[in-house]
């Protein structure tokens, strides 16, 4: 239960302002979701590289001769740390052994997410503590969503924030509560799945990737999930160039879509759309209940 | 005693900026009211999408607010008259006893929710459950209504001009549904129903005051409850 | 010489037992599901598994003649400007006019207000002559909204928000035409006569993000006066007592399944939510871990009946209980003096629930005017007053033989479990022990 927010930029002359605007979408959300906050940005992607977002509870001693321990490790890496997070970026063919190599030199250490673009950065706290921690308002990118969780039926933490991270520069935030997330964790246990929590929108999370994994795309993983999930929803969900919005067939949670020139934008309320720029002449939408909204930069260059 | 009203008229719109003022002052300024008085003109600025503004109205007061709201805008109004230019988050003007809400722009979902009387009119569309449970109010929607609309409603009147979403009517009890447009489908249990001269005469008279013109009564079709859930029947209990 | 067979006397089966039976061929022959009013009826792990330990040496008693117990509480003190001062930690449950008569819903208004203590409204709004004789009156906000308006809004002393109900979490009502009587349709905007469905959802928020809101919006419209309760069916207490708190309220109510309604099927009554024992320690838990304890008061209802129920709720953590099913039965609900007359109803005194068809013989759960002029509001209320005091009675004396001067001063340490079960789920040793089963995690 919670407060969402999701900026897909098509003028290029925003992104530098991403961040800062995204920041407060998502400040502007802090009543529906006091417990945890997070923030995914999907930035600039530099070719042949491949970042990895890392969290720690003692960042001073995990994060101190990072750098060097995993060119010992053979992995050799830049590692940018911004408070409990690092970015570990790495040769986009190396990707796949940052996770073995840190669960042996670095085993406390949690992945948030991983790809070309994407960054993740989520914790403990009001949205404004989590912005201005992770220097948020300085991210530039193409597009972002945001999320501050009023935690339903599993903990507060920090693995438990939104948003999850089941794939390759894929991410989810959810509003609402599933009612078959237990079994539907299970299946995907079997299909090889991997869960860091009890959360029901991490097995969201992971439905997609599963369902992107047998080569679907996200319109069309999204229109399964409508199917196969049980339970109320609103999730907001970006890939490398992607940005959807799916609400269940009931569509009681709320969302508020705008769309101008220059952006589409997602709020749980309109209040967290007030500060964006032309929001007075965007064209401003509820999205329908069982549709399943997206848009792709690939697709529109 | 002179010098006093004067004054009052003098003070007569009072602007409530909410960008620097509380909601609070403004809904108790509201609520302070004593019937009679002249200080009765309300302007609110920057609401930029704030939650209850002007709830619990109980004296004809005329409230207009500048910009877009949130929840529950003029929620339970009993008497006021509050115009948003700007669009309504959920749930505006639920349970209204009386007087007159108008959105210049969209509204949200629960629109009207459990509306007992007065007059909601909504210039652009309205979300999903418009006139959810409504008890007496009258919506007139210049645009379109999501799904669920009039969900359980029990009287009053639910007026559209474009079209109804899925599922419209559901449940009905006595609220009177008249569509314009095209209906995407019915819910269990609501029908279309004649259109008989009382009717078009109740129509015409809530398209006037919900300042309508162009369109005639005729126009529109009528949906209504088929009463077939009113009693409890085995072979009916699909629909539940 | 004849062979004698041995006997074997005819066998019936413990599943398919004489009342499953004949439910089954009532199913078969109707074609509806059991409608029905009251709580589970089937037995469930219940107070009476525990037991106080009472004082000896290592504990010293109060003097029960000279020594003050203190039994007052205070609700509301989180946001509320008015908070509400009650003599005794025994309220009155949420029951509708509609689901009660008139002079029922007086007899519980004028009990409690002898008493010091609640009373509630239900679904369909609030009765002149129900705030005319309750000095302290807790106004329901429900789903179906019947009978609600600012008015009464402003003139309650507290709002419920209702989310559940113990007999049916999770479910909604119905009403059957039969009692839909002129001044119950009035109320509910209703035609008259026709069954009265409660939906199982608020219609204007659903979850607790929403819910934060709409509180806010119930203390605007009520000038941050009143306290705002939340009342929640015991399905997943823990979590539903901490986003009632993270939502704002000011008072969480607790309806284990033993709770009652006027009206819905025998399914899910019997087979939906967990007994009022189990429920308690995970919602103080909830509390405790918000740092809300007592901040924000907990209000456990669901098969309350006596003192030492009183003092077993408030020991495991609850600030106060609710009563409703014993509240009916000390104003004349069940009597068995109208034993004739409910065996013209197919039933016998202390079985009856058909509430939902009106035809009470108590004149109770009624809107026959006949019927219901068998209630005296007076000496109702005068009963429904005896039977509180008795009740605060019983709990003071438990509470000074624990040596405690306030009620709330209990403790689960003060208890005892006679049952794996009740230990298991009221987290208090079995007696003897220093163990109880399933430590950590609910």
């Amino acid at each position: 239960m919670c407060g969402i927010v999701g900026l897909f930029l098509k003028d290029s002359r925003l992104e530098p302002q991403l961040g800062q605007l995204l920041s407060d979408m998502l400040i502007t959300m802090t009543d529906r979701g006091p417990d945890s906050a997070g923030i995914a940005i999907y930035g600039p992607a530099t070719d042949g590289r491949a970042k990895v977002t890392i969290q720690s509870a003692k960042p001073a001693v995990d994060f101190a001769d990072l750098e060097r321990d995993l060119a010992e490790a053979g992995l050799p890496a830049r590692v940018a740390i911004k408070s409990t997070h690092a970015i570990i970026s790495v040769a986009a063919a190396r990707l796949a052994d940052v996770r073995s190599v840190l669960a042996s030199i670095r085993p406390d250490v949690r992945v948030m997410g991983s790809g070309d673009s994407v960054e993740i950065y989520k914790e403990i706290g009001l949205p404004k503590d989590v912005v201005a921690r992770f220097d948020a308002r300085s991210m530039s990118g193409t597009h972002g969503i945001g999320h501050t969780r009023m935690a339903t039926e599993s903990a507060v933490t920090t693995l438990g924030a939104h948003p999850f991270s089941t794939g390759s520069d894929q991410c989810l935030v959810h509003n609402g509560s599933l009612s078959n997330h237990n079994n539907l964790r299970r299946e995907l246990i079997r299909e090889g799945m991997a869960f860091e929590t009890q959360n029901d929108s991490e097995v969201a999370a992971a439905y997609l990737t599963a369902e992107m994994a047998k080569g679907k795309n996200l319109g069309e993983a999204l229109t399964t999930a409508l199917d196969d999930l049980d339970g109320f929803f609103t999730f907001v969900v970006g890939t490398k160039s992607g940005f959807g919005v799916v609400r269940d067939p009931i569509a009681c949670k709320p969302a508020v879509m705008a769309e101008t020139d220059q952006y589409v934008a997602f709020g749980s309320e309109y209040r967290a759309l007030v500060n964006l720029p032309g929001i007075e002449d965007a064209r401003v939408w509820e999205p329908e209940p069982a549709t399943v909204y997206f848009w792709d930069h690939e697709k529109a260059a | 005693m002179d010098a006093s009203v004067k004054r009052e008229s003098l003070e007569a719109m009072r602007v409530f900026d909410l960008a620097s003022t509380p909601l609070r002052e403004l809904n108790s300024a509201l609520h302070a009211i004593a019937p009679g008085t002249n200080d009765t003109n309300f302007e609110v600025v920057n609401p930029r999408g704030s939650h209850a503004v002007a709830v619990g109205i109980d004296q004809p007061v005329t409230v207009n607010v500048r910009g877009s709201v949130g929840y529950y805008c003029a929620g339970m109004n009993d008497g006021g008259t509050v115009t948003v230019h700007g669009s309504a988050g959920p749930g505006v003007a639920e349970n209204m006893m009386s007087g007159t809400v108008v959105i210049e722009g969209d509204a949200s979902q629960y629109a009207g929710a459990t509306g007992r009387g007065g007059l909601l009119v909504i210039k652009g569309n309205a979300a999903s459950r418009c006139g959810i449970s409504m008890k007496g109010i009258d919506i007139v929607v210049h645009g379109s209504i999501g799904h669920m609309s009039a969900f359980m409603g029990q009287s009053g009147h639910l007026v559209v001009l474009g079209d109804a979403g899925d599922a419209l009517g559901d449940s009905l009890y006595e609220a009177k549904l008249f569509v314009r447009g095209s209906v995407k489908s019915l819910g269990a249990d609501c029908i279309e129903k004649e259109m008989r001269p009382e009717h078009l005469k109740k129509l015409a008279e809530l398209l006037d005051r919900a300042g309508v013109k162009n369109v005639r009564p005729e126009e529109f079709k009528r949906y209504g409850s088929a009463r077939k859930l009113y009693n409890f029947n085995i072979d009916n209990a699909d629909a539940y | 010489m004849t062979y004698h067979n041995p006997f074997t006397p005819p066998r019936k089966s413990a599943t398919f037992d004489d009342f499953t039976l004949a439910e089954i061929r009532r199913a078969a022959a109707t074609g509806i599901y059991d409608i029905r009013g009251a709580g589970t009826k089937r037995k469930v792990p219940h107070f009476d598994d525990l037991l106080f330990l009472g004082a000896s040496i290592s504990r010293y008693p109060l003097e029960g003649y000279r020594e003050k117990c203190d039994t007052s509480v205070v609700l509301g003190t989180r946001y509320a400007k008015k908070p509400i001062h009650l003599k005794i930690p025994i309220t009155i449950a949420g029951m509708s006019f509609g689901a009660l008569s008139g002079p029922a819903k007086e007899a519980l208004g004028r009990g409690a207000t002898i008493s010091g203590t609640s009373t509630t409204t239900g679904d369909g709004g609030m009765t002149d002559e129900e705030r005319g004789h309750s000095e302290t009156l807790v106004y329901q906000y429900l789903p179906s909204r019947y009978g609600m308006n600012p008015k009464d809004l402003r003139r309650a002393d507290a709002i419920e928000v209702v989310v559940g109900q113990g007999a049916k979490p999770g479910g909604g009502g119905m009403l059957l035409g039969q009692k839909i009587s002129d001044r119950v349709a009035n109320m509910r905007n209703l035609p008259k006569g026709i069954d009265q469905r409660s939906a199982c959802r608020h219609p204007d928020w659903t979850g607790p993000d929403d819910l934060e809101i709409k509180i806010m919006e119930l203390r605007e419209i009520t000038d941050w006066e009143k306290p705002i309760y939340v009342k929640v069916g015991g399905a997943r207490p823990y979590y539903d007592t901490a986003l009632a708190v993270k939502a704002g309220a000011d008072v969480v109510v607790l309806d284990g399944m033993q709770g009652g309604t006027a009206a819905t099927q025998d399914v899910f009554i019997e087979n939906v939510g967990m007994p009022t024992l189990a429920c308690i320690r995970p919602a103080v838990q909830a509390l405790q871990d918000l740092g809300m304890h007592r901040k924000v008061q907990l209000i456990v209802s669901g098969g309350i009946r006596s003192g030492a129920d009183t003092a077993k709720a408030l020991a495991l953590g609850a600030d106060a209980v609710a009563i409703g099913t014993a509240a009916l039965v000390a104003i004349g609900d069940n009597d068995p003096k109208w034993e004739d007359e409910y065996r013209k109803l197919g039933t016998t005194a202390g079985a009856y629930d058909d509430w939902h068809e009106g035809k009470d013989p108590a004149g109770i759960t009624t809107q026959d005017p006949e019927l219901m002029q068998r209630v005296d509001p007076v000496a109702a209320g005068r009963r429904l007053a005896n039977y509180l005091k008795v009740m605060t009675l019983e709990a003071q004396t438990i509470a000074r033989a624990c040596g405690k001067n306030h009620l709330h001063n209990l403790e689960p340490e003060d208890l005892c479990a006679l049952t794996m079960e009740a230990a298991a789920m009221a987290q208090v040793p079995l007696a003897g022990t220093s163990w109880y089963p399933g430590k950590g995690g609910f």
